[in-house]
């Protein structure tokens, strides 16, 4: 039988003989020193796209220019992206049932810092998500916030209850995609583009996509923290 | 050397240092990890090289590549370490078998 | 070439329908069978009016925001792409009609492989659409993730190490690509392929994007040498996925790697055209040869996947001086490759399922018991094989042509002789299916619908061939290839 737990010898650590693994370090070097070359080549100062965007903030609808540039200017991207992240869930699910977990009860200080602080960090998302129009800060940096405590509590022994963990789970995993695909698709409605706000409610519909995005992207991480389907669901 | 300068260079160090990892370990953690580590200095050369700018803010596009970057090696990551945990149930082993003779 | 903003609905729409039918197949799981049908319906429909009218109207644009490049990210529709989408259309919906009856035994399986593929197939949309590379960066990735996830489905060792391996090989890929498309951005300003083609020049920011992202992409499309990864993988995955990979998703990357040549590295890669043109050729005889060795169908068939890909290749070192024919044939080559490979893959499916194995020694009579699978394999090789009158015969002539008009004649010579092997390992499986098994079993039901989805694509795969002229004047539109006629 197996040994699952026996520790790898440093040969089995590695599959290659020390002089192919010379050869390949040689390899990479090579490659290394090249890119370094032609990434020194650059120029030491350019706009880049700085300017474009400067120009076309006053008609993003937020202040910063990093979500104008993620919501607005590129926010197909972020579109795709959001759809990746589901995917993984998805995929994620697709390979099994979440290992049930066989962790002793947690100890008295993680119980009371988890009940201190996630509350802490879900208030924390919510201002994240407020600040991003005007500071660093967003859906991205607010869901992943909420996703880190959602992983507090289940490190702590927390379990969604089964009555959550069908459908409720699965509209909150797809709110964010949901929302913003149909944002994206409904401004096609008065014969813009895709994705082409309206100026004037360019501010509020960028925060209705985010909001709905925290809540995606912080279920989604918590949920991809368990490694496979709760067990609660079929 | 700018500061500009010594990210990229790093970013490109970790870059390289990861293809290394990736190519000569056998577990599949350390291939993972050696895959973030390379995705971080692709990050790092992408983000760094942004302070280029004359005056002002850094430019904004590439940090929002960056942030479309790190969501999709986190999904990316969580889909393989998963994985990983299902080969290591199905073969007892985290490693990959070695590949038929071609 | 006409310039319409508000053009392209029908591209918007191929690309936002297959993400909803994804949703809603996730969402309501009783129902996702129903659901990918009607999607796989829908979109291929929403492909051929894409089609209509880009025949009408030309390039189609379409600025995503209302922005517009550099600033915003851009869709172009030309011929090329909407040849892709076409394909991408009748290998879906052939497949989509081919799963139900696959899965019909596991519920829990199908439920799962609907979401994956409408995923899967919204990023090969977004992929054929975009102009931007750090979008396809961002569709690279859907897909790749998709094409993971469906060829770990069964659940098996075999299933899982290979798509782990795959997941490796893959993310590697989009790494290398994402560090040239850093460079690029950084060296340029601009990560639009229209804006790039205009500004790059020769400096040493470029050689290091080229190497990387075509090595990223040579990787993804399973070029040899670094082909390790295809043949497991797609041996391993079920009937349909291993269809969806071999057919479309090996394709997509090389698409990139296509544009990208023409409008940005093309002029400044010399040497690299050789390089790749060897490569293809070594392809070519190596995948074939290992084809021949096979004792199980499905690695043949994937190895017959890593030779037919060289093919692919070749057309690099012949568009050096003939442009558009080689560029064309190989557009065309692709295009009967995926519907010929993926007919095979489903008829192995079928023969999988009839006789519970695929060791070709051993299938039983299956020309008497299963005529329309045993049928849709020898079309599908006939287009493998190049014989008239299919579309592989088509391509693989045009670019025996070209070599033949410029005087290459090591490639020529390698493309007659991988088309000597291809019939090798097609007849050696005809010859099995005309022969008594040693120790027969009781069959399996095949449902009709798995049989038809093979044989409809196979025909498809044939008729090709008397579809040569006004497919190929559908890729010229917005003469995509136009760029590489000039030369320096």
């Amino acid at each position: 039988m197996h040994d699952k737990t026996a520790r790898l010898t440093t040969d089995e650590y590695t599959q290659v003989a020390p002089v192919v693994r010379l050869v390949i370090a040689l390899l990479v070097s090579a490659v290394a020193a090249g890119l370094a070359y032609a990434v020194s080549s650059l120029p030491l100062v350019t706009t880049g796209l700085q300017e474009a965007v400067a120009e076309q903030m006053a008609q993003s609808g937020v202040s910063h220019p990093v979500t104008a540039v993620l919501l607005n200017f590129r926010g197909y991207d972020t579109l795709l992206e959001m759809g990746v992240l589901l995917l993984a869930l998805v995929g994620v699910w697709s390979l099994g049932s979440a290992p049930s977990s066989r962790e002793p009860p947690p100890g008295a200080v993680l119980e009371f810092l988890t009940r201190f602080f996630a509350p802490l960090m879900i208030l924390i998302a919510g201002y994240l998500l407020w600040a991003g129009a005007h500071a660093p800060g967003g859906a991205f940096q607010a869901g992943a916030v909420l996703g880190a405590s959602g992983v507090l509590l289940l490190l702590s022994g927390w379990h969604l209850p089964a009555s959550l963990a069908g459908w409720p789970l699965r509209l909150t995993l797809v709110a964010g995609l949901a929302v913003f695909a149909a944002v994206a698709a409904g401004v096609m409605w008065t014969g813009a583009s895709l994705l082409e706000y309206p100026p004037q409610w360019a501010g509020g519909l960028i925060l209705l996509i985010e909001a709905a995005a925290t809540l995606s992207i912080g279920a989604t991480l918590a949920a991809l923290f368990l490694g496979g389907r709760p067990e609660d669901s079929p | 050397m700018t500061p500009v300068l010594l990210y990229a260079l790093t970013g490109l160090g970790l870059f390289s240092l990861g293809l290394y990892a990736l190519i000569v370990h056998a577990h599949l953690l350390r291939k993972i990890l050696a895959l973030n580590v390379m995705g971080s200095g692709v990050f790092l050369v992408l983000g760094g090289l942004a302070r280029r700018v004359p005056q002002g803010a850094p430019d904004p596009v590439p940090q929002a590549m960056v942030i479309t970057g790190i969501v999709v090696a986190v999904a990316a990551t969580a889909l393989a370490l998963v994985l990983m945990l299902r080969v290591r149930a199905a073969t007892g082993r985290t490693v990959l078998p070695d590949r038929q003779s071609d | 070439m006409e310039q319409t903003t508000i053009a392209l609905t029908w591209g918007v729409v191929l690309i936002l329908l297959p993400l909803a039918g994804a949703m809603l197949a996730f969402l309501f799981r009783r129902v996702a069978t129903l659901i990918g049908i009607g999607t796989a319906v829908a979109t291929s429909f929403t492909a051929v009016a894409l089609a209509r009218a880009v025949i009408m109207d030309g390039t189609l644009h379409h600025a995503v925001g209302g922005w517009g490049a550099p600033l915003g990210i851009d869709l172009r529709a030309d011929g090329l792409s909407v040849l892709m989408l076409l394909m991408t259309a009748a290998v879906g919906l052939a497949i989509s009609l081919y799963a139900p009856a696959y899965f019909r035994d596991e519920s829990r399986k199908a439920e799962q492989f609907w979401p994956l593929w409408l995923f899967l197939w919204t990023g090969l949309n977004a992929l054929f659409l975009s102009a931007d590379i750090f979008n396809l960066y961002v569709t690279l990735e859907l897909l790749g993730l998709a094409a993971v996830a469906l060829t770990a489905l069964p659940g098996r060792a075999d299933a899982l190490t290979g798509a782990m391996r795959y997941l490796l090989a893959t993310l590697l890929g989009s790494l290398l690509y994402l560090l040239g498309v850093a460079l690029l951005y950084h060296g340029f300003g601009s990560v639009d392929i229209a804006i790039l083609a205009v500004r790059v020049e020769p400096s040493p920011v470029v050689w290091a994007a080229l190497g990387l992202m075509s090595t990223g992409l040579l990787l993804k499309t399973a070029l040899f040498p670094l082909h390790f990864w295809l043949p497991p993988a797609h041996a391993s995955a079920p009937a349909p996925v291993s269809a969806l990979l071999s057919a479309l998703v090996v394709k997509a990357s090389f698409y990139i790697l296509l544009r990208l040549w023409l409008e940005i590295f093309g002029t400044l890669g010399e040497g690299v055209d050789t390089l790749f043109g060897l490569l293809g050729a070594v392809a070519i005889l190596w995948g074939s040869l290992q084809a021949l060795r096979q004792t199980r169908l499905k690695l043949l068939i994937a190895y017959s996947t890593v030779a037919q890909l060289g093919y692919l290749f070749l057309a690099f070192p012949l568009a050096v001086t003939a442009g558009a024919t080689a560029w064309s044939a190989v557009a065309y080559l692709a295009l009967s490759h995926a519907l010929a490979k993926a007919a095979m893959f489903l008829a192995a499916g079928n023969l999988l399922r009839f006789g519970g194995h695929d060791r070709i020694a051993d299938l039983d009579r299956v020309v008497q018991r299963l005529p329309l699978t045993t049928g849709a394999f020898a079309l599908a090789g006939v287009s493998i094989m190049g014989l008239p009158p299919s579309g592989g015969f088509i391509g693989k002539w045009l670019l025996l042509e070209t070599a033949l008009a410029q005087g290459r004649w090591g490639l020529a010579a390698v493309m007659i002789l991988g088309g000597l092997l291809a019939a090798g390992y097609i007849f050696k499986v005809l010859g099995h299916a005309f022969t008594e098994a040693p120790e027969t079993h009781e069959p399996i039901e095949v449902p009709a619908s798995m049989e038809w989805a093979a044989l409809l694509l196979a025909m498809g795969a044939v008729l090709l061939g008397f579809l040569a002229v006004p497919a190929l004047s559908l890729i010229g539109i917005g003469d995509p290839f136009g760029a590489s006629e000039v030369m320096p």
